[in-house]
């Protein structure tokens, strides 16, 4: 047996079935061996690409994500991707070709410094020079990707080492001494928690992307204590957004009523999330009345920006339990009717400008599919849409790149959810900018003839950059425009085989979402929406978060409709 | 925010690459590594290092943090914290001018027990150990003399017996 042989039977005893990946020559003995494997490869036309679905058929399945890519430029290709993986703590194992080892450092053909490179973007790296330690590094890529906090890890494999005769042996143990996370929360930091929590008036549960894997758990807290819960956009899922104890989403997008939970709470349960930036505002002027208990996996994330009063280090599935057995019901009615107050006066709305808007054409597609599918976004002012309109009930069904903002990730990723759950629908949200930064995976898409729609919320411009552009520098329009070269998306998708769809109005939008969502194929739909539409409720970069400009500013007086 | 010097032990695997790692860690968060010295600890696999960096006092805990979360660090002990001991070793060349130079250098050198490794015509190499405020001072006592050139090792430290003692796990010693 050779290494690259040896690889994959590694890959194989971990459970691996589906690889993404693209070809090339440093990798070539791994793909020779592939030709035999019963490991489903699924070939992306970008490495980007591969590396998001990795990432994605985590997300959606809590199954370690595996990619390939080549040495040089397809192993860069996946930096973004592993950076993305990396912030929003996705367990992916990305495996990269190399040179021979006797090339490496002689700036050969395709040569890059992988290791070096990915380094500071991943949980942990290897460069195996040692055919025999293939199945030792494999182990410990996944266990290091999946425990803990997960992360992605790569494995760089030069072509002698992929070429090598195998000797060693696949029985082997991980050896970690430096790598033990703690998932025991400690019994007194559960009590000291607890203890404050009793002791709130106006207590406020924050549950992050650490809830994904969770969900159980916080819906088992939150039922006994009857504490409110705010989700981030990491967590939405994790506590189904209909549930009467949902204040939604928190932070620069997030609703009046969970922005102003946070401003007035006394206390803070934060489960499972990093308090970023884009949550807390300005950090002086985030929940200034209150007290933190913070529990997280990562001791590192503790204190790191908001300061915990009580940390508990550990894992939500062990620490949340606890907790709730220390815990009754809390007595906190006024909080609760000051609460329902605000979520009565700030319903989400929006202006229905003419002829369509983003926000009603997430509704739709919302409301076509029930809810019931996997949702992936791409980055910008329809991922923040469709957090607070598209907001799904199941752990894992809300795809987005959260902490790195990666335009690009939401076609792969939505290829990767279809691989990770078989046969249920996924549903695609893309602006017309960001969605050109993986387009050419529509040819991934047709070939798998994968259940996924593409809604591309088509407004000409780079509408974020164009938001913050008009009310921050003083519509002073720089470099947005896209709408005099954008491509006719419907004929790009035909030009895939795909079915495409152009939109311009919203009782076209209203018959051909259902219909296109029943066939369960995938299609292309390129909706016209206004292109002035802006994200509110929102907090200024830097500003507190009780600084919030509230309402839809725009001139237009076309009546608000309410959702 | 008040920046300080700090003296930082880790403890790593022997494992290509680690040392970046760490220096990577603390470039990011502002740090300047003032002196690290490595070398073999007294597990085989396991490398004891002494960074001595200089930054915010404030980010120093979350640096310590994200060390630790590295995979192939086994510990980390900031000695603000416990009390250690530390040496440093230096070699000096002080330029010899006159044979009365000659006698007040060896004569200043003994003071400091400091060792002649290195006689030539016109200049001495000595190897001095202490700790720090005894290096510089036998710096500024030679600077007079006319230093050639030195070479400082960097602080290596260790926890005081009755403070945290470090026990290393054993690890099989194989390359990555």
């Amino acid at each position: 047996m050779k290494g690259a042989e040896a690889l994959l039977k590694a890959l194989e005893r971990h459970g691996v079935d589906t690889v993404f990946g693209h070809p090339g020559g440093a990798i070539l003995p791994v793909y020779d061996a592939l030709y035999d494997s019963p490991i489903k490869h699924v070939l992306v036309r970008h490495e980007q690409a591969g590396a998001h679905a990795a990432d994605a058929y985590y997300r959606a399945s809590g199954r370690v994500g595996v990619c390939f890519a080549t040495s040089g430029p397809g192993a860069t290709n996946l930096v973004t991707g592993l950076a993305t993986a990396q912030m929003d703590s996705s367990a992916v194992v990305a495996v990269t070709g190399n040179v021979a080892t006797s090339l490496i450092g002689t700036d050969a053909f395709q040569e890059a410094d992988v290791y070096g490179i990915t380094g500071p973007v991943t949980k942990h790296n290897y460069l195996v020079k040692n055919v025999d330690d293939i199945p030792r590094v494999v182990a410990e890529a996944f266990h290091i990707a999946s425990t803990g906090r997960p992360g992605p890890v790569l494995i760089d494999l030069p072509k002698d080492v992929q070429q090598a005769e195998f000797h060693g042996s696949f029985d082997i143990a991980i050896d970690l001494p430096g790598y033990r996370p703690t998932v025991t929360g400690h019994a007194k930091q559960v009590r000291k928690a607890a203890e404050a929590i009793r002791a709130a008036e106006r207590p406020v549960m924050m549950v992050g992307g650490g809830g994904q894997a969770a969900s159980d758990e916080v819906m088992a807290f939150a039922r006994k204590t009857g504490i409110p819960v705010i989700t981030t956009l990491m967590g939405i899922g994790a506590y189904p957004a209909g549930e009467p104890q949902a204040l939604g989403m928190p932070g620069m997008h997030g609703t009046v009523t969970a922005n102003r939970a946070i401003t007035n709470c006394d206390l803070i349960l934060g489960a499972g999330l990093r308090f970023d930036d884009r949550v807390t505002g300005k950090i002086s002027r985030f929940a200034p009345n209150a007290k933190v208990v913070h529990i997280d996996i990562d001791p590192a994330e503790i204190s790191k920006l908001v300061k915990a009063h009580v940390p508990v280090v550990g894992d939500l599935r062990d620490v949340l339990p606890r907790l709730a057995d220390e815990l009754d019901r809390l007595a906190i009615d006024d909080w609760w009717r000051q609460l329902d107050e605000w979520k009565g006066m700030y319903p989400e709305r929006y202006k229905r400008t003419q002829p369509l808007v983003s926000q009603e054409v997430i509704q739709m597609l919302h409301e076509a599919t029930g809810g019931e599918c996997v949702v992936t976004t791409e980055v910008g002012q329809h991922q923040m849409f469709a957090a607070r309109l598209f907001p799904t009930t199941r752990p894992r069904t809300f795809i987005t790149s959260g902490g790195l903002g990666t335009m690009g990730f939401g076609l792969p990723a939505a290829i990767g959810a279809a691989f990770a759950r078989p046969g249920e629908p996924v549903v695609c949200i893309a602006g017309d900018g960001s969605v050109q930064m993986n387009i050419q995976e529509l040819a991934t898409l047709y070939k798998h003839q994968l259940p996924v729609v593409l809604a591309i919320l088509n407004n000409g411009v780079l509408g974020m950059v164009r938001q913050w552009q008009e009310m921050f520098s003083a519509e002073r329009y720089s470099e947005i425009y896209l709408a005099d070269s954008n491509p006719d998306f419907a004929k790009l998708a035909e030009a895939y085989g795909l079915d495409g769809y152009n939109v311009f109005d919203r009782e076209t939008a209203a018959k051909v979402v259902p219909e296109v969502l029943a066939k369960g194929k995938p299609a292309v739909i390129n909706f016209f929406v206004y292109e002035a539409e802006k994200v509110f409720p929102m907090i200024p970069a830097g500003a507190g978060v009780d600084e919030m400009i509230v309402g839809d500013q725009e001139p237009d007086e076309t009546p608000e409709v309410p959702v | 925010m008040s920046a300080g010097r700090h003296v930082m032990s880790v403890t790593v695997r022997d494992r290509p690459g680690v040392l970046v790692r760490i220096a990577g860690l603390f470039a990011r968060r502002g740090f300047n590594i003032e002196s690290l010295s490595v070398a073999q600890s007294e597990e085989p696999g396991v490398s004891r290092t002494t960074f001595v960096v200089n930054g915010e006092d404030a980010v120093l805990e979350q640096v310590q943090k994200q060390l630790q979360k590295l995979i192939d660090v086994i510990k980390v002990i900031d000695h603000s914290q416990a009390k250690f001991v530390d040496r440093e070793l230096m070699l000096i060349k002080v330029a010899v001018k006159t044979p009365e130079d000659r006698v007040e250098i060896r004569q200043i050198a003994q003071d400091f027990r400091a060792r002649i490794v290195d006689v030539a015509r016109h200049a001495l190499v000595f190897e001095v150990t202490g700790d720090e405020g005894k290096m510089n001072a036998f710096i500024e006592q030679m600077r007079d003399f006319g230093i050639v050139e030195l070479i400082r090792t960097g602080r290596i430290a260790l926890p005081r017996s009755e403070a945290e003692s470090e026990r290393l796990p054993s690890v099989r010693s194989r390359a990555a």
